[in-house]
């Protein structure tokens, strides 16, 4: 038998919220986090789109100015939701040889290295920082939870793109589970409302262009959703074996209880119509959680808005829930914050965890001509989850063909 | 031209900006490595930043010989010189 485990502590910082309790009340009251860009570099660059979801708390509100000095934007992120996790687990004593870390992130240090290459070619070598290397690593997340924990059983750093946090997630089980650690904090993280991948995620046309109305542009599932809206953030999880926990007399918000990660193997970029990985992704979480189809009452979806993402989603659901998934409260969180790319699959997981512990699931906005070949109940106004044995479920998928699924089940 | 006085106010808040640690705590006396903690890539900041401050040129090979503060203060006072 598997070690079962457990959810501890909570940690986020997003464009609706810069902790988990402002998060979690915004969330449920539906709000858009996106906003037009003030900043020059917008019409410096002629950037197509000219809005973003940006974190309602900045970093340096949470951080000391030498503390963030040191650190990415997007380990800063990291930094704050770990913290705030690790508080929230009430863990005060830990055998640090069996606390590891599983923190991601899709683009890594972006706004570093370009910072980097502008003071090289603006003022040459010697201005570029001796501390570049370390902060544009995708690992300086993971590397600085860890030396801010102790954490000594492993600082990973999965990489999967949009699907990196919930991979996180994947990690962390498999950590616990496999005896090489006791608590592992999961969590993702990202920055990269820059310039270059605003241009970039335009260029592929992936973002949308509703300048003019930018509280209404993340619309999945909508008739007239026409790309995802860039989010930043962090997300973080602390992960504990069972006995761990109770024997530490924790309060326990869930159990993840199965985890998958599958691979289309079909294009870079486009998902596989038929949603195929996504739907061997979600028979194999559920089957690792020894989870039936009628288990499930909640779906955090992958949903970032984008006309060709949301429907193949939900032919993976049909497919691996059958006629049950008429029965499932579907949120898509993207519409309130935005697409918070390698961080949004930790963020959904803290909501995913908080929809079980609550029994209740969050808001999706903007849903106002639902697109008929998405035929999913998607809750728009407040939705209580049944009293019960209950399961709820959170997909993320990246660039790639990367899948990954989390299964989350009250105890 | 800087006095002696003037670069070491100007090193302290240079160290303050990178390290955080009061400019009052930055004397002539003090290491670094020893009493300010500072480990080498906060130096390599701190002398890059004192370079474009005082508009001198400190080489790599003479960081290491800036033990103390006033080893700094004494090699920017001859640089400018």
């Amino acid at each position: 038998m598997a070690r079962k485990v457990v959810i501890t502590g909570l940690g986020a910082t997003t464009p609706i919220g810069g902790d988990v309790p402002t998060m979690w009340k915004n969330a449920l009251k539906g709000v858009s986090g996106a906003h037009t860009l003030e900043d020059e570099w917008v019409a410096k660059y002629d950037l197509p789109v000219h809005f973003a979801a940006r974190c309602s708390t900045p970093a340096l509100e949470v951080l000391s100015r030498v503390e963030a000095k040191r650190m990415d934007p997007s380990t800063q992120f990291g930094v704050i939701a770990a913290r705030e996790a690790w508080a929230d687990s009430g863990i005060t004593e830990i055998d640090h040889d069996r606390l590891a870390v599983a923190f991601a992130t899709g683009i890594g240090g972006v706004w570093t290295l370009l910072d980097a290459w502008d003071t090289l070619r603006e003022k040459g070598p010697r201005r570029v920082l001796p501390m570049t290397v370390p902060m544009l690593m995708p690992n300086g997340v993971a590397a600085a939870v860890s030396l801010d924990l102790g954490a000594r059983a492993g600082a990973h750093t999965p990489v999967s793109a949009c699907a990196s946090g919930t991979e996180a997630m994947h990690l962390g089980l498999e950590l616990i589970r496999s005896g090489k650690a006791d608590v592992v904090v999961c969590g993702g993280a990202e920055a990269a409302i820059h310039p270059m991948p605003l241009a970039a995620f335009s260029s592929m046309q992936a973002l949308s262009r509703r300048n003019d109305d930018p509280e209404h542009a993340s619309r999945p599932y909508d008739r007239d959703r026409d790309g995802f809206v860039m989010g930043e953030g962090a997300g973080a999880l602390v992960l504990e074996a069972e006995e761990h926990a109770i024997a530490r007399g924790a309060r326990i918000y869930a159990e993840l209880a199965g985890t998958s990660v599958t691979a289309d193997a079909y294009h870079i970029t486009a998902p596989d119509p038929e949603g195929l990985g996504a739907t061997r992704a979600l028979k194999a979480a559920m089957f690792d959680g020894r989870i039936q189809a009628e288990d499930v009452v909640h779906v955090n979806a992958h949903a970032t808005s984008t006309p060709v993402g949301d429907k193949p989603e939900y032919t993976a659901l049909r497919a691996a829930l059958g006629a049950h998934v008429d029965n499932v409260a579907v949120s898509a969180t993207k519409s309130q914050m935005g697409h918070l790319l390698g961080a949004s699959g930790a963020v959904e997981a803290v909501l995913t965890v908080l929809a079980v512990y609550e029994r209740q699931a969050p808001l999706t906005i903007n849903l106002e001509n639902q697109d008929p070949e998405i035929p999913l109940d998607v809750v728009t106004s407040a939705r209580k989850l049944p009293a019960g044995d209950i399961v709820a479920l959170s997909n993320s998928f990246g660039f790639g063909g990367h899948n990954a699924v989390i299964a989350v089940r009250n105890v | 031209m800087a006095s002696n006085e003037e670069i070491l106010a100007g090193l302290a808040e240079i160290v303050n900006e990178e390290t955080g640690l009061a400019t009052d705590a930055v004397e002539l006396d003090k290491s670094f490595t020893e009493d300010l903690d500072i480990d080498s890539i906060s130096m390599m900041t701190i002398v890059v930043n004192a370079e474009e401050k005082f508009g001198v040129r400190i080489p790599d090979e003479e960081v290491k010989n800036l033990k103390t503060v006033g080893d700094a203060v004494n090699f920017i006072s001859n640089a400018q010189a």
